[in-house]
């Protein structure tokens, strides 16, 4: 089984962010950049399926500039057998990911899609399914769990009311949730291993038009300062004033 | 043509579309997966399915349907973003993830890095839009004309078990009060009866932290947070929460925040409007005691 694991290039997701004062974009001067956490969960669960021996190949791809080389190869030093870069340095959207992607995918024929949920970047939610729709693959999304079944995956997942048993034939689009797995700190044979995978550059096969512009970015109003009370009947009190209850 | 068709899974979820109908301000109709609305909007398409089968079941058929419309809007949840994506997949049209604000039927508000920073972003229609509920101003949905709806399914992938709806405490997304506690709670029956406890004797819901829910304290479906339920309740009592931007980014629309810690330096105290320094197994107990309206 060829697993395709879609990986995203996000600001610090633990870093506090701020919109730049001229609203033009996000302030990350002096910020790390990381594997979206999510894609890094997918990435997780495709090495250890092919460390229980149900996949044989794992294929990581991004779109973006040559920065996300470093994302690539960290990527390839958690396990991952081959990384392509899809250079640009265009204004991205989910339809325009998607698009790209569904591209790669009917070139790459892999059994299994696995990514995250969403970009901590702009908490969208939208690529996989869109992916699956354009592929009219079936989809899973907010996997908590995945098995491997003859033909498909059974795959629990995350819902609104708690969580849901679904079976998903092959090939498929698989988004991952927080709770799938913890990925693995890379050891040092994993980083000098990497530095001899395959990482390819490629242009995009599609146009990369987006459907969502932003326009401007701005920080929310701050939460006004509250008070402290020292004793529970202060507490009752206050909150009996708010008129709340 | 310049209409919005609300999808809803079930009555209360339509029930919360009003605010943002009214703000769009465009003519709208309703498409009502189950149950039965006589509000909605000028026509309610009542498909009245027993159970909501799987987003790539479904989102085939409604893409035929909802063509003819410029906007279609759901309440943004776990299932909506599932379904509206794959449909906006389908159609390769534009889509709004969580909006908040509207600025005009092309122009909408958006949170982004976990509620950091909120970005004003354009679409031309079509466009598909989550929303949460909470960022608009209640407003009631106009009565209309119910029309039935078959829907033959296209069966694509499976349910095979799932959980149930509980009946009992509110819903967190539409609380007026939450009660919402982190590990301190310990395990889950103390977690149960010490928060469930007060949630219980004034009506609210009950919220946890992502550890607690990662330690079997309380079950996912409760998390609140960037990844969980984003809630917007007139009192949100944290217990023993330490405040996580990914927390902080689920409740920040609360009216009132209280915190109750034992350490003075939690970032909660940052955003609450009351703060105790306290230990939550003393101060709970008799909040429930004492607050006017809990019931014993």
């Amino acid at each position: 089984m060829r697993i395709l694991i879609p990986i995203k290039r996000v600001v610090d997701p633990y870093a506090k962010v701020r919109a730049l004062p001229s609203g033009e974009g996000l302030d990350t001067a002096g910020l790390k950049f990381e594997i979206n956490p999510f894609d890094e969960i997918a990435l997780e669960e495709a090495v250890r399926m092919k460390e229980r021996g149900e996949a044989t190949e794992l294929l990581v791809i991004t779109i973006g500039g040559s920065e996300c080389e470093e994302q690539l190869r960290k990527a390839l030093a958690i396990g991952a057998d081959k990384a392509i870069l899809v250079e640009t340095s265009a204004p991205l959207d989910p339809s325009a990911v998607s698009t790209e992607l569904a591209a790669w995918a009917k070139e790459l024929q892999p059994d299994l899609i696995l990514m995250g949920k969403q970009g901590t970047e702009n908490d969208e939610n939208q690529t996989g399914q869109r992916l699956a729709a354009k592929l009219d693959w079936p989809q899973a999304t907010f996997a908590s769990k995945i098995e491997k079944q003859s033909s498909g995956f059974q795959v629990t997942r995350e819902t609104d009311l708690g969580e849901e048993v679904v079976e998903v034939a092959q090939p498929a689009v698989i988004t991952v949730d927080l709770r799938l797995n913890e990925p693995r700190y890379i050891a040092l044979p994993g980083i000098i291993k990497a530095r001899s995978k395959p990482l390819e550059r490629a242009t995009p096969k599609t146009a990369l038009t987006v459907k969502v512009k932003t326009r401007s970015y701005a920080n929310p109003p701050a939460r006004g300062a509250g008070i402290r009370v020292n004793s529970v009947d202060e507490l009752v009190a206050a909150i009996a004033a708010k008129g709340v209850l | 043509m310049n209409r919005l068709l609300l999808i809803a899974f079930d009555e209360s979820d339509l029930n919360s579309c009003g605010g943002f109908a009214a703000a769009l301000g465009l003519p709208y109709d309703a498409l009502l997966l189950s149950g039965s609305s006589a509000v909605g909007g000028e026509k309610i398409f009542q498909v009245g399915l027993a159970e909501i089968p799987t987003a790539d079941t479904i989102a085939g058929l409604l893409a035929v349907f909802v063509h003819t419309y410029s906007h279609v809007a759901f309440v943004s949840s776990m299932r909506s973003k599932d379904l509206a994506a794959r449909i906006a997949g389908i159609l390769d049209a534009a889509m709004i993830t969580d909006a908040i604000g509207i600025e005009s039927p092309t122009t909408f508000l958006r949170p982004m890095v976990a509620g950091a920073v909120i970005a004003t972003v354009d679409a031309e229609p079509p466009v598909f839009i989550t929303f949460r509920p909470s960022n608009f101003a209640a407003a009631e949905l106009t009565a209309g004309t119910v029309v039935p709806m078959g829907m033959e399914l296209a069966p694509c992938s499976k349910i095979v078990k799932a959980s149930a709806k509980t009946a009992g405490r509110p819903d967190l997304s539409q609380a007026k009060i939450i009660v919402s506690g982190g590990k301190p709670l310990k395990d889950a029956a103390t977690f149960e009866s010490v928060l469930g406890g007060l949630a219980d004797a004034l009506g609210g819901a009950v919220g946890a932290t992502r550890a607690a829910v990662d330690t079997g304290i309380a079950p996912n479906e409760l998390q609140v947070g960037q990844t969980g339920k984003i809630v917007a309740p007139n009192l949100y009592i944290a217990a023993g929460i330490s405040g996580s931007t990914q927390h902080m980014a689920g409740i920040k629309d609360s009216k009132v925040i209280v915190a109750i810690n034992k350490d003075g330096d939690a970032p909660i105290f940052e955003v609450a409007d009351i703060g105790i320094v306290a230990d939550l197994f003393d101060v709970l107990p008799q909040l429930q005691a004492k607050l006017p309206g809990a019931r014993s």
